[in-house]
């Protein structure tokens, strides 16, 4: 039987050989040898690879990956394939979660570069995180204003440099201010004179046409800046007191207890507004491939893990409920362990293609941060075809194929365990 | 009742939908508007300015000589190697399953050995032999290459599958008088349509969606859409009007594909699990 079992198998043993075995075994030796090919270099390729900081970011990085992603995105899968069957729309959840897996990790990588954007006004995520902290802290209104005469900088806050005893009055001017920073309806500044035991004053802009005025007084025509936070802090840098300006830049802290206060303008006046976190600088920009990663991936670890929950039998869940377990028991103590093959299963596939993870690193990371977010896969494509560093390259394909081994071995033995 | 007392989860559960449908959403959109406004604004902006949308982005996509010979190169890439793998596959499988000689068990446990190799394995030496052969930088490099790697999970699928026939109908075939041809052809291959429909459909997405091999082995004549949407990412701020609509387009067929045979492709993902 071995001639017509040859015509059947020669298309795919020529192919298999030629281009899958024959290239193995020549990877491995190249990778003893030099940049171009030519001359034997011992192991040096192999220490090369332990000590080059960029390789050593790209084994870092796949360290990452593997202990993240498998466990998160099974996790994910888990709770989406139990908890869709419990909801109406099932088969659309499903199907909404599953299709990332049909398009390519090239445009997945663009769907989450767009969401990614620094810009707030471009990128969805940083005009959600920038909308949810406008309602903690919103901007200042008056970004960019500087301490005129008598005030200092103090973490964000203009305070006067002088702490000034209740029933005084205290003149606060702002310089940098143009046309456009004053708020409408703002009107000539003045002063109320306080009642006993009290501070009032005006914070106003400290500009005269023809710079007539004295710097870090109230001159006649100044104008009020209203809507400023105060701040009256005591000797020991406690805020005691706060008031609000009104159209005239006046504030009125009434009825203060005896002693002196330092009055200053609260740092959430000058408070720029958000610029967006950088997703993709150097410190995000892996959490934030992985997390595009478990958005691609969710879907195959649920339909996996549905396909393992749909093959238990209703009754065994149904005699543990009639037994009075509750859903958490009824999960954790039935439905996990008969689906542990499953989860395996999950698990180590999703361990063998992150070790390969490749693609998504490529098209998310900006060029300027691609080292930071290095990855094995990526820094062989970078060293065999970018640095056309042969020897080397061919090291790193054999280290990425060295951590593939062991599930290989799994497979195998899971295989002849199926087999019988 | 039951529907009425799972109502917060129904509503978490549509929050979670929404994650995963916003932002393939958001980069339709951004395909619809022209440079001029993503330049400085996010994509929700249509919903305010309707009459900012424009199908210009695609109109250029298809119309330019680069982009539009992508898309043909990527059916010419991707269509060859499904039929190649399904059909070098299936001759490969039917041996394993039903032809015994010796050595078999061995041949097929390498097989299954060989899914998990990392293509990185065979990148540097395939390149060389290209090089030598005169093949490098054509689609028949880069189809020969997808069809080898695609080849170990082939034979895996459809040798199970194949195996899985009842001996009595092969037996009766045999008995007929008929040559292991003519049983491929006609028993096998029809019993096989399930395990060969998967296989085709996962092939074809895989290929599809290929980056690493094309932009090793193929050059800018030659090259799929993958690899023109990856070549533009360099202005990625810049370029977003021809970025978000290539890579839109690049999705339209996976999506058919996915929507007409999903039970296929989730299939073919279950036997893959292993890949």
């Amino acid at each position: 039987m071995l001639a017509p079992a040859l015509v059947f198998l020669g298309p795919a043993l020529l192919i298999l050989v030629a281009l899958v075995v024959y290239p193995i075994v020549a990877t491995v030796i190249f990778s003893f040898q030099d940049r171009t090919g030519d001359g034997f270099v011992g192991l040096a390729n192999y220490r090369e690879m332990l000590t080059n900081s960029r390789i050593l970011t790209a084994i870092r990085n796949n360290v990452i990956w593997v202990l993240v992603v498998p466990p998160v995105v099974t996790g994910i899968g888990l709770v989406f394939a139990v908890l869709t069957e419990r909801i109406t729309f099932g088969r659309a959840f499903k199907t909404i979660v599953f299709m990332p897996m049909a398009i390519s990790l090239v445009a997945g990588g663009v769907i989450w570069r767009v969401v990614y954007e620094d810009d707030p006004d471009k990128g969805l995520l940083n005009a959600g995180v920038r909308a949810v902290g406008a309602i903690f802290s919103a901007p200042g209104a008056y970004v960019g204003a500087g301490p005129s005469e008598g005030l200092r900088e103090d973490e964000g806050a203009l305070v006067l440099a002088d702490p000034v005893p209740a029933g005084s009055t205290v003149e606060i001017g702002l310089l940098r201010l143009g046309a456009s920073d004053i708020p409408e309806g703002a009107r000539p500044a003045s002063v109320t004179q306080p009642a006993d035991g009290a501070i009032s004053g005006a914070v106003f802009r400290d500009f005269t046409p023809g710079e007539e005025g004295t710097r870090g007084e109230l001159d006649a025509g100044e104008i009020g800046l209203p809507g400023v936070a105060v701040e009256l802090r005591d000797a020991a840098g406690e805020v005691v007191a706060r008031s609000t300006t009104d159209e005239r830049g006046r504030f009125d802290v009434p009825s203060l207890p005896p002693g002196s206060y330092q009055v200053g303008l609260a740092a959430s006046n000058f408070r720029a507004p958000f610029s967006g976190i950088e997703w993709l600088g150097p410190a995000l920009v892996t959490p934030a491939i992985i997390a595009a990663y478990t958005w691609i991936w969710a879907g195959f670890a649920m339909v996996v893990i549905a396909a393992g929950l749909a093959a238990i039998p209703r009754e065994v869940l149904e005699a543990a409920r009639v037994d009075g377990a509750k859903e958490w028991q009824t999960f954790r103590y039935i439905t996990v362990p008969l689906l542990a093959p499953v989860i395996a299963v999950v698990l180590i596939t999703l361990v063998i293609y992150v070790l390969k993870v490749f693609d998504i690193v490529l098209v998310i990371a900006p060029s300027n941060v691609q080292d930071d977010a290095n990855v094995i896969a990526l820094e062989m494509y970078q060293t065999a075809f970018g640095a056309r560093n042969l020897g080397l390259g061919s090291a790193v394909a054999v280290l990425l194929f060295l951590l593939v081994v062991p599930f290989m071995a799994i497979n195998i033995r899971r295989f002849r365990a199926e087999q019988g | 009742m039951r529907r009425f007392r799972h109502a917060p989860l129904n509503v978490a559960l549509a929050v979670v939908a929404l994650m995963w449908l916003v932002p393939t959403l958001g980069l339709f959109l951004t395909a619809l508007r022209p440079q001029s406004e993503s330049a400085g604004s996010g994509w929700w902006r249509i919903f305010f300015e309707p009459s900012q949308i424009t199908l210009n982005n695609f109109l250029d996509i298809i119309g330019s000589d680069f982009f539009g010979r992508s898309i043909v190169n990527t059916f010419a890439i991707t269509v060859p190697t499904t039929v190649a793998v399904v059909v070098i596959g299936a001759l490969a499988a039917y041996a394993l399953a039903w032809i015994s000689f010796p050595g078999r068990d061995g041949l097929f446990i390498a097989v299954v050995g060989l899914l998990v190799v990392p293509l990185q394995m065979a990148l540097v030496p395939v390149a060389r032999l290209y090089g030598t052969l005169g093949i490098f930088g054509s689609i028949l490099g880069v189809v020969l290459f997808h069809t080898a790697f695609g080849l170990p999970f082939a034979i895996f699928l459809l040798r199970n599958f194949f195996a899985g026939i009842p001996k009595e109908l092969l037996e009766a075939a045999r008995l007929d008088g008929g040559s292991e041809s003519r049983i491929f052809v006609r028993v096998i291959l029809p019993l096989g349509v399930p395990a060969i429909a998967s296989l085709a459909i996962f092939q074809f997405l895989w290929v599809w969606n290929d980056l690493l091999v094309a932009l090793v082995f193929a050059r800018t004549s030659s090259a799929p859409i993958t690899v023109a949407i990856q070549q533009q990412l360099r202005q990625f701020g810049g370029n977003l009007d021809i970025i978000s609509a290539a890579s839109f387009v690049s999705m339209v067929i996976p999506l058919v594909v996915f929507f007409a045979f999903q039970r296929y492709f989730a299939e073919g993902l279950l036997a893959g699990s292993v890949k």
